[in-house]
């Protein structure tokens, strides 16, 4: 008995736990710090390079707007992959929620707000009904996601082309037009030099903002990790794990929706090809922020700066004059190095 | 048995230590040139540990290996193979989609020219299998066989390979009457021509028709090794058992006079693993019901579709005089049913997460506060978890995977008590799990009965099941056998309703 260590008693623990805390903490910092840091690095070095024009008020605002869509998309996507799923139909469902969309808004007698909200909820009707159809044989017959997104990817670009004749739908209301192009704050913020904030850009905030706190303060959230992380835990422990998975594609597709129809109103008009290749951006952003494929791990907050990473090198490539085949070198190139990254981290981890 | 020969096959004081396990602590044993020799064992006594030492998937710690009187060393199983040794393990080793010839010469295609000599593979398959008796479809995909007909698919191609030693594990576990004749016969053959067979098995009764010599190991140990007409079945089970209740399980509380029922389970069935037919037993508040039996008995079956973790099939369970529907493990969870799993890390913990957030996983709906999780409320219970189990953690926020065998045990544990249930299933509590843990986990248990729980509990070391239950239900083929109060369960009498050997 003698020989044993001393047990660490409650009080200890306490304070240990208050300092695990902050460990981990720090850790959190760390990791999000790093990559701000090497951001700052690669800023310093761009600026330098395009003459000034990089680090401008007009210019990081615009990054901000382009990026609005693919973080949307990398919302849903985060929590798909979290479930070690995965999303190919967000690109399509874009696309399909947009033609639906346009189409509806010039149909129905509603003008302003009502009718963004209608179109919106009609929207996301069919997007998270998409994803409910995504789910289905995921969780009823454990097919594997890959393919049943695939398939979704698919019908959805075939049928918005159906429904659209080929051709973008354009949008007859103006209703549209602050959701697609306006900017919040316009007016005091032109006094520092600023544009204002794009009202994109004020939707993503919102969403990324109300989804961390969806998977990292709620039961559901929690379960989203679990399940990833041991699915069969997760249901030993009474979570239903079909239900889980299933609100997952779900809420895919909702976001996909979302993107589709600022997509539209940016475009005034739906069209059934805006979305090719998006889904796979949006893995993109998720992977580079550090979300393993695995499932089990991930944030909202990394994916966002995920896509805010890519959105900043396509935009200094933009700026320095290069080509864009150039362009999907480099993004390839620094996705390859984001998941050795991340695997290098885990063996260093499991060791 | 000249002893001028040198045995084909002599294994020498082996040793193999595992992080807190002496899985071999000197084990010698020889095989004959045309021999059958049988292992025999309990769960745990060593033989797989000592079998996947001769295969070359573990390197003893210290100990020889001779064949044909030569020392050898085996580090891997291509050095196996070289060597003339077999191995047939219980889970088959054929790659599904492919067909019977391609299975056969798996890794030793003949070729022509640099590409597969499909014809040659055929002969040269076809031959052998002529030449010993063995009829199989060769052109069929491996996964159409039966069960039998997959085994004789490992045979040959051991004999392929000119396999002078062929290992075999529970060979008749899954096999009809007629297929175990055939299998016989087939052994028999074999062993006129020189081949020499280990045969691992649990079915006691069936060594007199098929092997030469029985070694009985215990503990790791080589106990004796004799001629099997030598060797009564009731003495292969005293020697199986050997060793006398250890001494160290606490003074088991007697069951209240007149204790309320927690637990009653009716003619329940379930077909998801081992399929489990009409078990019907009780379990009192303050009492331990132990389940012992061989591995693969179909004891883990039962608790699971208890449990909900396997949907049963048919028949009723009641907790506390309540009839329970169990469609789910959320509806065993929701009647105060607790499954603490054999398996930690495959289905007790999401290893990845923190000890409070493993703690909280299947009460997470107590720990909620409009819609948020109340973080604080979770590290304070899992913290009063933390003191009461003396889970060895930095903090609450440790990850799962950091910590011990026995901590991460406990965390399971804390898991369910955080919810109590009425009944708690223990699936080998102990398993992996050093000595001092054990002894935690007992009193653990005893405080459970404490507060009027009942208690189920899955074990293969028979003392531990002997030493903790106030009953003993033996299981065997998905069924109960039979049951014994606690003073009237000895082990050679558990072993034998368990191996179906008449006492």
């Amino acid at each position: 008995m003698a020989a044993t260590p001393p047990e660490p008693l409650a009080s200890e623990l306490t304070a240990n736990a208050a300092e695990a805390h902050a460990k981990a903490a720090r850790g959190r910092y760390l990791r999000t710090g790093g990559a701000i840091v090497a951001l700052l690095v690669v800023v310093a070095i761009v600026d330098a390079f395009s003459h000034g024009a990089f680090l401008t008020p007009a210019n990081l605002t615009n990054v901000l707007r382009q990026i609005t869509y693919n973080a949307i998309l990398a919302i849903g996507q985060t929590f798909v992959i979290i479930t070690a799923g995965i999303d190919l139909s967000v690109g399509s469902l874009i696309e399909l929620t947009g033609v639906v969309m346009a189409m509806f808004s010039n149909a129905v007698p509603l003008q302003g707000v009502p009718l963004v909200v209608a179109t919106l909820a009609v929207g996301l009707a069919v997007g998270c009904t998409a994803g409910f159809v995504n789910a289905v044989p995921v969780v009823k017959l454990n097919l594997p996601p890959f393919i049943t997104t695939l398939a979704m990817m698919l019908m959805a670009r075939g049928l918005a082309f159906k429904l659209a004749h080929g051709r973008p739908v354009p949008v007859n209301s103006d209703a549209f037009d602050a959701v697609g192009t306006g900017f919040f704050l316009q007016g005091p913020l032109h006094a520092f030099g600023l544009p204002g904030i794009p009202i994109p850009v004020i939707w993503m905030a919102v969403l990324v903002a109300a989804f961390a706190i969806l998977l990292t303060r709620t039961r559901f959230g929690r379960y989203v990790f679990a399940i990833g992380g041991n699915e069969e835990a997760a249901r030993l422990a009474g979570i239903s794990v079909a239900t889980v998975k299933t609100l997952v594609y779900v809420i895919s597709g909702g976001c996909a929706a979302v993107a589709g129809l600022l997509l539209m109103a940016r475009f005034q008009s739906g069209s059934p090809q805006t979305g090719i290749g998006s889904e796979l951006q949006s893995i993109a952003a998720v992977v580079v922020g550090g979300t393993s494929l695995a499932g089990g791990r991930g944030s909202v907050v990394s994916s966002f700066f995920g896509a805010l990473l890519i959105g900043l090198l396509n935009n200094v490539m933009n700026l320095l004059g290069i080509e864009s085949y150039t362009q999907d070198i480099v993004l390839g190139a620094v996705i390859l190095l984001a998941v050795i990254v991340d695997e290098l981290r885990k063996r260093y981890l499991s060791r | 048995m000249t002893p001028a020969a040198a045995p084909l096959l002599r294994m020498n004081g082996i040793v193999k230590v595992f992080p807190g396990v002496r899985a071999l602590d000197g084990v010698s044993f020889d095989v004959h040139n045309g021999e059958v020799h049988a292992l025999v064992g309990e769960n745990g006594a060593g033989k797989s540990t000592l079998m996947k030492v001769l295969a070359g998937a573990y390197r003893a710690d210290s100990g020889t290996i001779e064949i044909d009187g030569a020392k050898v060393t085996i580090d891997g199983p291509r050095a196996a193979e070289a060597l003339g040794i077999g191995m047939i393990y219980q889970e088959f080793n054929l790659v599904p989609d492919l067909s019977v010839v391609d299975n056969l010469l798996l890794g030793h295609e003949p070729t022509r020219r640099g590409l597969l000599d499909r014809k040659a593979a055929l002969t040269r398959s076809s031959d052998v299998l002529a030449e010993l008796g063995i009829a199989l479809p060769l052109t069929l995909a491996a996964r159409r066989l039966t069960v039998a007909q997959q085994q004789l698919v490992e045979i040959s191609k051991a004999l392929l390979r000119e396999a002078r030693l062929i290992v075999m594990d529970e060979p008749t576990a899954a096999l009809t009457e007629r297929e175990i004749d055939a299998l016989f016969a087939l052994i028999a053959k074999l062993k006129a021509r020189g081949v020499a067979f280990v045969y691992i098995s649990h079915r006691l009764e069936e060594l007199p028709r098929i092997s030469d010599r029985i070694t009985v190991i215990r503990d790791g140990r080589t106990v004796e090794t004799r001629a099997t007409a030598d060797m009564p079945q009731s003495d292969l089970v005293r020697l199986m058992v050997g060793r006398p209740l250890d001494a160290h399980f606490p003074e088991l509380p007697a069951v209240a006079a007149g204790a309320p029922i927690v637990l009653a389970v009716k003619q329940l069935s379930s077909a998801s693993g081992v399929p489990v037919y009409d078990v019907s037993f009780s379990v009192r508040a303050g009492e331990i019901v132990g389940l012992a039996g061989l591995v693969g008995a179909g004891r883990t079956d039962i608790v699971r579709a208890i449990a909900g973790a396997d949907v049963p099939t048919e028949g009723e369970v009641e907790v506390a005089g309540h009839r329970v529907a169990i469609h789910s493990p959320h509806s065993a969870i929701a009647a105060g049913i607790a499954l603490i799993t054999e398996d930690r890390k495959a289905q007790g913990l999401v290893l990845g997460m923190s000890v409070r957030e493993n703690t909280t996983l299947a009460h997470l709906d107590a720990y909620e506060r409009v819609g948020f999780i109340d973080r604080r409320a979770e590290s304070a219970i899992t913290l009063r978890e933390i003191e009461e189990l003396r889970i060895r953690t930095p903090s609450a926020e440790q990850i799962v995977r950091n910590l011990s065998g026995g901590n991460q045990q406990k965390v399971v544990l804390a898991k369910w008590l955080i919810g109590d249930a009425k009944v708690y299933l223990f699936d080998e509590p102990t398993r992996g799990i050093d000595i001092g843990a054990k002894a935690e986990i007992y009193a653990l248990m005893l405080a459970l009965l404490a507060r009027g729980v009942g208690i189920v509990m899955v074990s293969s070391e028979l003392p531990e099941v002997l030493g903790m239950s106030h009953r003993v239900l033996v299981v065997r083929e998905g069924r109960i056998r039979g049951e014994f109060a606690r003073g009237a369960a000895t082990p050679a009498a558990v072993m034998a309703l368990a191996t179906g050997v008449a006492a």
